[in-house]
């Protein structure tokens, strides 16, 4: 057991750190860098610029296999270079859906021609993608998904709609699961395919969320045209393929982290005044600081044990649920937490706020990741059925032709 | 980066679970706990005979010489078994103690004996209501002798010695008390947990042997606490573990409504919950493991997070147990109370989690100010 690098890591991590240094600036304090919060065309072309520069200089999706446009490097390096890349102004969030998710479905259900036409574009960057899964009533139940796709010859003509798609505006394809057989019980009659986001009929209008931001959006779909060749795996199978995305969702797995957020809570609390004191000399603050401490500890190292596991060879499994199950709780009561400290101060926002209002800011992005990825409720089924192996859920809509199962009342 | 445990490691693991599922079911926790046993002495010798009392003394003082890594392993198991034994009074306190601070004299006099089950050792911290604390402690040394009250201490009753605090001056020493001698007084109390037994001990000028200088005390209570508190942070892995074990059997069985019970959401939320709680005390405690297995400067941050952790992960999960038990979760007959009794002897063992909570931010405070 040891929770330092090896003599290879480290060897590695300086070939990063010596790379990055000469190749791009570190993030400045409080710099805006992530696609959450910005997602503007010159955001787009700054990430579009930086990522074609690492592919160039062999840095881009490195575990990828050569052939796909990767290095054939490990997990381990993986994590090390996105450690160290998230400490310099190097945006890369555009990429994290397709070379993280989709890149991989890719390889696992794509034709050879599929592969080659796709993968080195979207690891260069040149090709920015994006996943169309949800729909307006099927979110947390995604395979009641009604996206129609009708076989028209050699093509297929898909109506619908989608909606939490991040950055479909900037994205050039995306891979969608449509509803091919409403006739076959809902889970049998999906069928995936891979679409081109500039294709006529394809209407992107962006959501305004809560916080302000607009990072995701609706798309709907009006008779738009896909060939045949851009199906990723049989008809029918496509909730077999959505599967492979969705577990490699859970396999970015966060390096590092907290760490420091954690140190910017505590000089807060040492900040502010309580009884005529700083805070932070106050028990009850002392006992939530603690609490906030050892759970951030805890999710950053689970993450490592589920890496560790992975480099001996194990395969993802449903026990990374936890960290999402706890870590996103964990960020809406620290930034909670972090305004309470405030006093009457933080009811402020943005440049009115303490520490810029990033606390603000959080509690109100907060909930979005309490959603995304698996609510906190679908979260503890996935732990207590596939983790502790509890009886599944009484299911009366999983054998039945899809156009049979009850809907909510129409209004 | 690894955080595997070894195959030799794992192995020490295998062969300690199989030997204490044959040795030490919940019916031998529950006859010396409706006994006035203070712990299973058979048991204890074959423990003894496995060795696991030397896990971390060398073998020139007739241990086995292996490391903490082992050792954690051993206090998990132990944990799971609620295993009714003075380990954690005896390894991880008079040993750990002798191993930190003793001389050559006292290592060569007291380890084997300790190592072989020979003789039993403790640890008398407390004194009053509420946590132990070194600025007002009654129990003094006058002279070359002790007087002054412990209470409650855990296996004090059957130890031979004891590692007690006791003021000196301006300040704290630790000293090693053999329990036999002359001035030694004892009382065993009604314990919580009456599988793990509690005695008041009075000492009345009784003599000692130091445990490092005069007035190092403070310094060595702070540091053996620390070690103390990720061994049993261990054993209180184990015993939530089991117990969520339990919990998860009972209520894929019971149906109620036409349905096992474990198949409704607000069952299974609750020991999802309880799953998640027990991975975040076992990712501290691989934190907590290996900076005691490598002697790290993160050693007293691990410690904390790994206390505080493993304690409410135990207490909160004992407490689900039964609550998912329903009715038979309250009777004496079933094991739930068991796990319930003894998570909460060890979450206030070594002072209560809020302590550690208040300890964990002053470290980080000095460590930021450093």
């Amino acid at each position: 057991m040891n929770f330092e690098d090896s003599p290879e890591e480290s060897l590695f991590r300086d070939r990063c750190r010596a790379w990055l240094t000469a190749n791009v600036e570190p993030a400045g304090e409080g710099e805006k860098t992530s696609a959450a919060e910005r997602t503007d065309e010159e955001y787009v072309a700054i990430a579009k610029e930086w990522q074609a520069k690492k592919f160039d200089a062999g840095w881009a999706c490195l575990t990828w296999p050569k052939e796909c446009g990767g290095q054939g490097m490990g997990r381990m390096e993986q994590i090390i270079w996105n450690q160290e890349e998230g400490k310099f102004r190097a945006a890369m969030d555009v990429y994290l859906i397709g070379h993280g998710m989709l890149g991989p479905t890719i390889m696992a259900h794509g034709t050879s021609e599929q592969k080659e036409r796709f993968l080195p574009k979207m690891a260069r960057g040149s090709e920015i993608w994006c996943q169309l899964f949800s729909e307006p009533s099927a979110g947390s139940d995604l395979a009641g998904l009604r996206m129609a796709a009708v076989r028209d010859g050699d093509d297929w003509v898909i109506n619908g709609q989608k909606i939490w798609t991040s950055g479909a505006q900037y994205s050039d394809w995306g891979m969608i699961v449509t509803r091919t057989d409403p006739d076959a019980p809902k889970h049998k009659g999906l069928t995936y395919f891979i679409v081109n986001m500039k294709s006529p009929g394809v209407e992107i209008r962006p959501i305004k969320q809560i916080n302000g931001g607009e990072a995701f959006n609706e798309v709907f779909f009006t008779d738009v045209r896909v060939s045949d060749t851009q199906r990723l795996g049989d008809v029918g199978q496509g909730w077999h393929v959505a599967l492979t995305t969705l577990m490699n969702e859970r396999v970015a797995i966060g390096g590092g982290g907290g760490g420091g957020q954690f140190k910017k809570l505590m000089d807060l609390a040492r900040r502010s005044r309580r009884h005529g004191k700083s805070a932070i000399e106050d028990g009850s603050v002392r006992a939530r600081l603690a609490d906030i401490y050892i759970a951030q500890k805890g999710i950053q190292y689970t993450g490592y044990r589920t890496l560790s596991a992975l480099l001996s060879g194990a395969t993802p499994g449903p026990e990374g649920a936890i960290a999402k199950a706890i870590g996103a709780p964990l960020g809406q009561q620290t930034a909670s937490f972090a305004m309470e400290l405030q006093g009457e101060s933080g009811a402020l926002l943005d440049d009115s706020a303490e520490d810029d209002g990033i606390w603000q800011q959080a509690y109100l992005g907060s909930p979005g990741l309490r959603i995304a990825g698996g609510t906190d409720e679908v979260l503890r089924n996935i732990i207590a059925e596939r983790v502790l192996g509890l009886p599944p859920e009484l299911r009366i809509d999983k054998t039945v032709p899809f156009r049979e199962i009850l809907t909510g009342p129409k209004t | 980066m690894n955080l595997e445990f070894s195959d030799d490691q794992k192995f020490v693991q295998t062969t300690a679970r199989e030997f204490l599922t044959a040795n030490a079911t919940l019916q031998v926790d529950r006859a010396v706990f409706e006994s006035d046993a203070s712990y299973d002495e058979s048991l204890w010798k074959k423990v003894a005979e496995m060795g696991w009392l030397g896990t971390t003394v060398p073998e020139a003082y007739g241990g086995t010489g292996l490391g903490y890594l082992e050792l954690v392993l051993l206090a998990q198991e132990m944990g799971r078994a609620l295993a009714p034994l003075p380990f954690a009074s005896s390894v991880y306190g008079a040993t750990e103690a002798i191993l930190l601070f003793g001389t050559e004299e006292q290592k060569q006099k007291w380890l084997p004996l300790l190592s072989s089950g020979d003789r039993i050792g403790c640890v008398a911290f407390s004194e009053a209501l509420g946590d132990s604390d070194i600025e007002n402690l009654e129990a003094r040394v006058a002279g070359d002798t002790l007087s002054g009250t412990k209470t409650p201490v855990l296996d004090g009753d059957i130890a031979d010695l004891a590692v007690v605090l006791a003021g000196e001056g301006d300040g704290a020493s630790l000293l090693l008390v053999d329990l036999a001698g002359d001035g030694v007084q004892r009382k065993k109390l009604n314990s919580l947990d009456a599988s793990r037994s509690q005695a008041e001990i009075v000492f009345s000028s009784a003599s000692f042997e130091r445990l490092g200088a005069a007035g190092t005390g403070g310094a060595a209570f702070e540091q053996l606490m620390d070690r103390m508190a990720i061994l049993l942070g261990f054993e209180q892995i184990g015993g939530s573990e089991r117990a969520l074990e339990i919990s998860v059997a009972y209520v894929k069985e019971r149906f109620a409504f036409g349905r096992a019970i474990g198949s409704f959401q607000a069952v299974k939320h609750r020991l999802a919950d309880f799953y998640a709680r027990n991975q975040i005390a076992v990712s501290n405690g691989y934190w907590a493991a290996w900076a005691l297995s490598t002697d790290d400067s993160e050693l007293p941050l691990a410690a904390c997070n790994l206390r505080v952790a493993a304690s409410d992960a135990f207490v909160l999960g004992s407490e689900d147990m039964i609550q998912v038990h329903g009715g038979v979760g309250f009777t004496w007959e079933f094991d739930c109370h068991l796990f319930y009794r003894r998570a909460k002897v060890l979450a206030l063992t070594l002072g209560s989690p809020g302590t550690w909570r208040d300890k964990l931010i002053s470290r980080i405070e000095a460590s930021e100010a450093a």
